[in-house]
């Protein structure tokens, strides 16, 4: 059937210009979501597999975040320096990296090493070689790293966070893994990672550039086409997050506290999400605008940074909001904090502020569309979520709809003040862990 | 490895342009209004979008003396108000409207910048335009800003060895009273006293038309934002401004080491911070020079510094070289180092010399002047792909007194560039008497086992 060479099953126009989001299978069945691009003559592409940290073995702690440091140093005849080198003198890029959920990759090259880019990028998902020389080193890099975070005021407070939110759950490990877990990770451990969990099955892609669908199709299968369909077997459950109010102070010699708050949220599949992201515009949004801004920072010249987001992970969510305050004033800020999420529970709001925050929100989005990775970035996450090919057109309706009720019900369902849990590191005066 | 590397040698406090990767040809278009104020536009249709900024040649180092940090509250109080747009209502319009906005204070300039969908830009001209001569400033509010800006002062120096560190060095390594040796942000006791006048005296004397440069990148066409231009920025009455100083140094310094440690460090770091020419001192053919020496030295994992001491010698888990030639002052040519377990700083940064004087001896190997090159030049494909990158290097050159020549130009500066005027870049580099060393040390000596 060689003359159906590439489906192109759906061609949509996003916010009256030139954003059409193709589908594109490959002859061999792999499947890449496409916006043609021809201005520059270079193609970017991001991609996702299901599972990422969350499913390192226990006492590996670390395995997907090495792993994704040491595919790009050797694959099949190419060693460490010769991979690289072919990297650096072309000007392409292949970078890995683990998240919490996934394990992803950025890939960018010019037009004209377009083969030899995909080949390498081939060799490093089908052919890491993982030798003793790049994988010593890497782990080295990564415990000194290991070292500092002990003194990094944001990694210990997320870390106590989420060790506080999962009592029992792989969220509550250490992504980047433990001194004695990434020493303990062998050859063996890193070649049966690439093995079991690089699958076509949970593979999403992202392409932004300067090619064809056609053309895309003979790439995805070249580069994609022998990876195995199916994933190793892996089980991590849903959780609900443990937030009771707890306080935990991690005692550091700084002039300010890093303080981080937070407790159970929507996860992305929820139908309230939306009217989530509403509210938490309001409360501690991205814009210099929110009510934590402006109580904490612009009234008050409590801190320089204050906000909130939502985490939306694959078994859970969460609503996360950090700030950075004098040692004296902790107390007074986490008042101010607890207070306005309090008053935004009980459904203090008025039409204006719902009518602004859904303006920034549908206004801004497509701010992120200035560079072809970014792009195809949000062409993977579309994909991840199970928002349809046709959500950068259906996003600005879904917005929209949220009423002020909406946002009330939310609030009350979600924004438990005496429920955040709190982790302050630093000296803060007057503060103590809950017993 | 890349993300580490760069955590460990994270450099400008808040000089937002030193991580902009110098593009090559943007093709600008380019026209100065009647008032003096210089305009830029850089054409991308890829989103309907607009990036619209500001520059102001006015920086830290504009500062009078005793009022260090001026420069930066400034930059925050500008979000206070006019009488026309009064109480922030600059970002709440924004806000409104899908827009993001920031701001940002280097050594030689302060910046405004908003992104907003390309049929609001009219309306972000008539803003930004509004705050450039007509800001209000309350001395309650002044207060209130001063204390935000002490917590970014914690965040960002005092509760960072690494930060600290930096500022001790570059005290040492200018002359006394020199300018680009004072924290952007402010000594803490100046920034304390900084008062509602001493901002205003600031903007008054720096905020101007023809004291500034608008830079539009984006979907947008030359002759709408000439109208616009003219309609906004034009009718501001231009104001002759004070010839800024002279910052170029040829004075000797103290230069020696600068120590710090601190119980927080767990990982030690070697740098080196040599004087050199920028785009300045007029030398283009050494700055060239210098950015392809810092390539072939010190720029990744497939550099001769990182494979001799991290992958040959493993006395090093990272090293490396940078570069900064955008300065209005002088430049500095960089080498730094972050040892395995149990390896001494000394040890590194005599490896480091070796590695350079080998450079020297032996010259550069076949082909690789060449291979380097053209890995330089195919940046300036990337650097277009992104909307702001543009307008970043055109912007930052054209506010520290350089041209868009110095941008355009730089393929070809880069392609000219000889074996001969690499090593000669070096000899240059290694004889410099204006250097000073950085160590980064645990506080006690104690040896970590491995």
């Amino acid at each position: 059937m060689k003359f159906i060479y590439v489906f192109i099953l759906s061609l949509l126009p996003f916010a009256a210009h030139a954003v059409d989001v193709e589908r594109v299978v490959s002859p061999g069945g792999i499947e890449a979501w496409l916006v043609q691009d021809h201005a520059n003559p270079l193609v970017s592409m991001r991609f996702s597999f299901g599972g990422g940290s969350e499913l390192d073995p226990q006492g590996k702690e670390g395995l997907a975040h090495l792993a994704s440091t040491t595919m790009d140093e050797g694959a099949g005849n190419l060693d460490s320096q010769t991979f690289q080198g072919s990297l650096t003198d072309q000007s392409i890029t292949v970078r890995f990296s683990a998240g919490r959920d996934h394990f992803s990759a950025q890939f960018r090259t010019l037009k004209s090493h377009e083969d030899k880019a995909f080949e390498l990028l081939r060799l490093a998902l089908n052919e890491p070689r993982f030798d003793a020389e790049p994988v010593d080193r890497l782990k080295s890099q990564i415990e000194a790293g290991l070292k500092s975070d002990e003194e990094n005021p944001n990694t210990l407070a997320i870390r106590a966070l989420f060790k506080g939110f999962f009592p029992n759950h792989a969220y509550a490990r250490r992504a980047k893994g433990t001194l004695a877990s990434v020493r303990a990770i062998t050859r063996q451990d890193l070649v049966n990672f690439v093995k079991m969990r690089l699958a076509l099955k949970t593979l999403k892609i992202g392409v932004v550039g300067d090619v064809t669908p056609k053309r895309l199709g003979e790439l995805l299968d070249r580069t994609f086409g022998a990876l195995p369909l199916n994933p190793g077997p892996s089980e991590v459950p849903d959780v609900t997050v443990n937030a009771q109010g707890r306080t935990i102070v991690i005692e550091k010699d700084l002039v300010q506290s890093s303080i981080l708050f937070g407790h159970g949220g929507p996860k992305r599949n929820d139908p309230d999400f939306y009217a989530a992201l509403v509210m938490n515009h309001i409360l501690g949004g991205g814009s210099f605008t929110s009510r934590l801004y402006s109580e904490v920072r612009e009234k008050r010249g409590l801190a320089y940074s204050v906000g909130t987001n939502l985490y939306p992970f694959e078994k859970t969510g969460m609503i996360i909001g950090r700030a950075g305050t004098e040692n004296s004033r902790v107390q007074e800020t986490l008042d101010i904090i607890r207070a306005e999420w309090k008053r935004l529970a009980e459904g203090d709001l008025n039409q204006q502020e719902l009518d602004d925050a859904k303006t920034y929100i549908t206004g801004s989005f497509p701010l992120r569309f200035t560079s072809t990775s970014a792009i195809a970035g949000v062409l993977v996450a579309m994909q991840e979520n199970d928002l349809g090919i046709d959500y950068l057109d259906k996003r600005n309706g879904y917005i929209s709809s949220v009423t002020l009720k909406d946002v009330r019900r939310v609030a009350a369902k979600y924004l438990k003040a005496d429920h955040l849990n709190v982790v302050v590191v630093g000296k803060p005066k007057g503060i103590v862990s809950s017993p | 490895m890349k993300k580490l590397l760069a955590v460990l040698i994270s450099i400008s406090v808040l000089s937002a342009c030193s991580t902009v990767k110098r593009g090559g040809v943007f093709d600008p278009e380019t026209f100065t209004l009647d008032n003096g104020m210089q305009v830029v536009v850089l054409p991308n249709h890829r989103a309907p979008v607009v990036l619209h900024m500001v520059w102001y040649r006015a920086g830290s180092s504009d500062e009078p003396q005793g009022k260090s940090g001026v420069a930066h509250l400034l930059e925050h109080l500008m979000f206070k108000g006019t009488p026309k747009n009064p109480d922030g209502l600059f970002s709440r319009k924004l806000a409104q409207h899908g827009g993001q906005e920031n701001a940002f204070t280097s050594l030689d300039y302060t910046g405004y910048h908003q992104t907003v969908a390309t049929d609001r830009l009219e309306m972000v001209m008539s803003l930004e335009a509004d705050r450039m001569t007509n800001l209000v400033l309350d001395p309650k509010d002044v207060k209130t800003e001063r204390d935000v800006v002490l917590e970014e002062r914690n965040q960002r120096i005092e509760n960072n060895p690494g930060a600290r560190l930096r500022v001790i060095a570059n005290q040492t390594l200018y002359p006394k009273n020199h300018p680009y040796g004072r924290p952007i942000i402010g000594w803490r006791p100046e920034l304390a006293a900084l008062t509602r006048e001493d901002a205003l005296a600031f903007y008054k004397a720096n905020y101007a038309p023809d004291n500034a440069i608008l830079v539009i990148a984006g979907d947008v066409d030359v002759a709408n934002v000439k109208r616009l231009a003219k309609k906004y920025y034009g009718t501001i009455k231009s104001e002759p401004v004070q010839p800024r100083r002279n910052l170029v140094t040829t004075t000797a310094i103290k230069g020696g080491e600068s120590i710090l440690k601190d119980a927080r460090v767990r990982q030690p770091v070697w740098s080196q911070t040599v004087l050199q020419p920028s785009l300045t001192n007029g030398d283009n053919v050494r700055v060239s020079a210098l950015e392809v020496l810092n390539e072939i030295l010190g720029s990744g994992g497939t550099s001769r510094l990182y494979r001799s001491l991290v992958i040959e010698q493993k006395l090093a888990i990272s090293t490396g070289t940078y570069y900064d030639s955008g300065a209005r002052g002088d430049g500095h040519f960089v080498f730094y180092a972050s040892p395995r377990a149990n390896v001494d700083l000394d040890v590194l940064a005599k490896a480091v010399r070796t590695q350079a004087q080998k450079l020297i001896d032996q010259g550069l190997a076949k082909g690789e002047l060449k291979r380097i090159k053209t890995r330089m030049l195919s940046e300036a494909v990337f650097a277009r792909d992104e909307m702001k990158s543009g307008a970043w290097a055109i912007g930052s050159a054209l506010a520290s007194g350089h041209t868009i020549a110095d941008v355009e130009d730089w393929p070809e500066r880069i392609a000219a560039v000889t074996e001969q005027d690499v090593i000669e870049a070096l000899k240059a580099v290694l004889s410099e008497p204006r250097n000073i060393t950085s160590k980064l040390l645990p506080l006690s000596n104690t040896k970590e086992g491995s």
